[in-house]
């Protein structure tokens, strides 16, 4: 059953056409990837699934229910999370605020019940930072908890932005390039975490990534982009075998080899 | 010598008693010598000293609010300089509210507003207009000037018409950023003072350029007040009400939310935060403050014209809040002390000395120097040097912290030990 299904999906940026009528439906609970050169059209197709940019047509459906025409906050109430290539933390806040800001949708508290100490926001707040710090502990980040966001290493930048996405409970978690400037260790580490999450958060992860030994590990199925076209799609192994994806990514061959 | 300062540091009970002799002695100083200025400064010095004291925070509210509500009115009080210091201290309150508004609105939510005297004016006028003949120029029914103890309903009619014009201000704004942003709402500063300075004709709603005169002064239950001394009390609540404000939303849900769509718009959206609902929270908030004093202030007047709501009053507060350290609620006070008592005692004073040394002929100022001149000078001097050298303000924002091992140890105590438990049916997360 597809979670997330996309029709015909078009971006247009004055005369460049970003993505061009993309068609695709990603299985509930799977790790589905999006690769593709630079500038194939990737992060304008997360864009628009989390209404930072409007489709200039198409539509795009998350359990049968058109996402088009919604606010980034709505889609996420929704239930879609994500991370971003440029990672974009709120570096000026600590490690565990980034977290909790994740959670707003889910905290009830009105402000007024904050200047009026009712216990109820006081124990939701508690609560929040438990859980919180559960989340740092899951991804690893326990020991930064009062660190500033901004002065985490890369790697734990990255980490921080998946704490972040699933601690709005997400049914579709984005992930741009997760493993961008991470080393082999860190990138190993994020693909077991991203194989963990998938089943103890009963979340659809899908991933854009360049690294393609991860890909390739990684996903059940595989989407292909090139000039904002799709080309093919399939289970790694149909992908790695197929002409036009090669040629797309000609000089890159090695790569998709190893 | 080393080895002493770093036990007082360290000894709660050294410190307390070095405070206590400071504050005694600054005090009786103040009470010896009214006319002394310094002595005056000094014993204000004190709340800072307290602020670094290794005390508990509940202990340090009560000692500076002692300082500020019962030694320094009762210190004051003996001489001719009584009224003045009141005033001074009366000012200092009335900015520093404005300032933590404007925090919210700046530090906060990272919005650029050089408009903001505009709101302290809509709640001046408000109380203004009602409480003289104003009213009866143009409203149908009931009897004006409204009597002197409406002026507590007022405090708060105040503060919710100023938040109403920072929404409309904010609707607008919304679309714009950065350097726009502050160019729109500088605009709308001016609009206010503009439109307020001309609203005589059609229908006289403001008196125009001649301001509104004979405002009544409030009224405590039958005691009509009407000196600073009085003030100062008035304004020490309503500030104390607006730090808690503050400091509360601070480190809530929307605190968190104001700064994220401050250090990154659109990962804010991206976590679910509806960017025009917080920015507008942000300046309903801010303005609000502002709204408030502005009633204490046309009634401390009992006079009000637009005059007194130009563009440098913004740029004023906004001084305060840089200066003092954006974001940050102990700097934005002492942001806004220091450069009140700049402005109302320091530079007056020296400027007033110096005049007197060249009448005497002591020193010969030439003309193009005149000491009144010289205030402003000083006053942007300074503001050079501190733009230079402290650019995080005097008491830089610093970021809570949380206790680590008590959450380390209510996380593991905590009911479903596995990470995020599959409640998401329960928690509704489809709508
Ligand atoms: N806001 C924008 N305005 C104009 N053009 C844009 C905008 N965003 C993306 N583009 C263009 O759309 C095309 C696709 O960009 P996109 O960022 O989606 O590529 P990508 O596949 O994510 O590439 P990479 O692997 O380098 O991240 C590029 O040619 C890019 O220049
Ligand atoms: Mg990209």
């Amino acid at each position: 059953m597809s979670i997330l299904e996309v029709k015909n999906l078009t971006k247009q940026f004055g005369g460049l056409t970003a993505t061009s009528d993309i068609s695709m439906g990603v299985e509930k609970n799977s790790i589905t990837a999006v690769i593709g050169p630079n500038g194939a059209g990737k992060t304008t197709f997360f864009n628009m699934i989390t209404a930072v940019y409007r489709p200039t047509s198409g539509d795009i459906l998350l359990n049968g229910k058109s996402l088009v025409g919604l606010k980034p906050h709505q889609v996420s109430k929704f239930g879609i999370t994500r991370t971003f290539q440029n990672i974009r933390l709120f570096n000026e806040q600590t490690v565990l605020d980034n977290v909790l800001v994740g959670m707003h949708q889910r905290l009830k508290g009105h402000w007024v019940g904050t200047l009026l100490h009712f216990p109820n926001v006081k124990r939701e707040e508690e609560n929040a930072k438990i859980e919180a710090y559960k989340i740092l502990e899951y991804v690893g980040l326990e020991e930064y908890v009062n660190e500033n966001a901004g002065n985490l290493a890369y790697g734990a930048q990255r980490r921080l932005e998946i704490a972040r996405a699933i601690a709005a409970k997400p049914k579709v978690l984005l992930l741009d390039e997760p493993a961008a400037g991470m080393n082999p260790k860190e990138t190993q580490k994020l693909t077991d975490l991203i194989h963990d999450m998938r089943t103890r958060l009963d979340v659809t992860i899908i991933l854009i990534e360049h690294d393609m030994k991860l890909v390739m590990k990684i996903s059940d199925f595989i989407y292909v982009l090139d000039h904002g076209e799709l080309i093919a799609s399939g289970v790694p192994e149909e992908i790695r075998n197929n002409k036009r994806v090669i040629e797309a990514y000609l000089g890159k061959g090695a790569v998709l080899n190893g | 010598m080393r080895e002493q300062i770093s036990k007082f540091s360290q000894s709660p009970k050294a410190q307390a008693i070095f405070f206590a002799a400071y504050v005694i002695v600054t005090a009786l100083g103040l009470y010896l010598m009214q006319t002394s200025v310094i002595a005056f400064l000094l014993l204000l010095f004190s709340i800072l000293i307290l602020y670094y004291l290794k005390l508990k925070t509940r202990t340090k509210w009560l000692i500076g609010l002692f300082i500020i509500a019962v030694v320094v009115p009762l210190v004051a009080s003996q001489g001719p300089s009584f009224q003045s210091y009141m005033e001074v201290g009366t000012l200092v309150g009335i900015y520093a509210a404005m300032s933590l508004g404007l925090n919210v609105v700046v530090g906060f939510a990272g919005l650029l507003d050089l408009g903001f005297i505009a709101f302290f004016a809509v709640g001046a006028y408000t109380y203004a207009i009602f409480a003289s003949t104003q009213a009866s120029h143009f409203m149908p029914f009931g009897h004006y000037p409204l009597p002197g103890d409406t002026f507590w309903l007022f405090i708060l009619i105040g503060a919710i018409i100023a938040s109403i014009f920072g929404i409309l201000l904010g609707i607008p704004v919304l679309r714009v950023r950065g350097d726009y942003l502050a160019i729109v709402t500088l605009g709308f500063g001016e609009i206010i003072r503009i439109v307020l300075n001309n609203m005589d004709h059609p229908i006289n709603i403001t008196n125009g350029a001649l301001g509104i005169s004979s405002i009544t002064p409030p009224n405590f239950l039958g005691i009509p007040i009407g000196n600073s001394s009085q003030f100062y009390f008035i304004v020490l609540g309503i500030f104390l009400v607006v730090i808690y404000i503050v400091t509360r939303l601070e480190h809530s849900k929307l605190g968190r939310a104001w700064k994220a769509v401050r250090d990154n718009e659109i990962a804010a959206q991206a976590s679910g935060i509806p960017l025009v609902k917080t920015k507008l929270a942000a300046f309903a908030i801010g303005a609000s403050f502002s709204g408030m004093m502005g009633a204490v202030f046309a009634a401390k007047q009992m006079y009000v014209d637009a005059t007194s709501f130009t563009y440098l009053e913004s740029t004023m507060i906004l001084v305060m809040v840089i200066l003092g350290g954006m974001g940050s609620v102990p700097g934005v006070i002492l942001g806004a002390a220091v450069v009140t008592i700049l402005n109302t005692q320091v530079l007056t004073d020296l400027s007033n000395w110096l005049t007197q040394l060249s009448t005497n002929g002591v020193i010969s100022i030439p003309d193009a120097l005149s000491p009144a001149k010289m205030q402003r000078l000083i006053f942007g001097i300074l503001l050079v040097v501190f733009a230079l050298y402290r650019t995080q303000g005097l008491i830089p924002h610093k970021n809570r912290k949380i206790n680590v091992e008590k959450l380390k140890k209510e996380a593991s105590e905590a009911p479903g030990g596995a990470l995020l438990s599959k409640e998401r049916a329960e928690t509704g997360g489809t709508d």
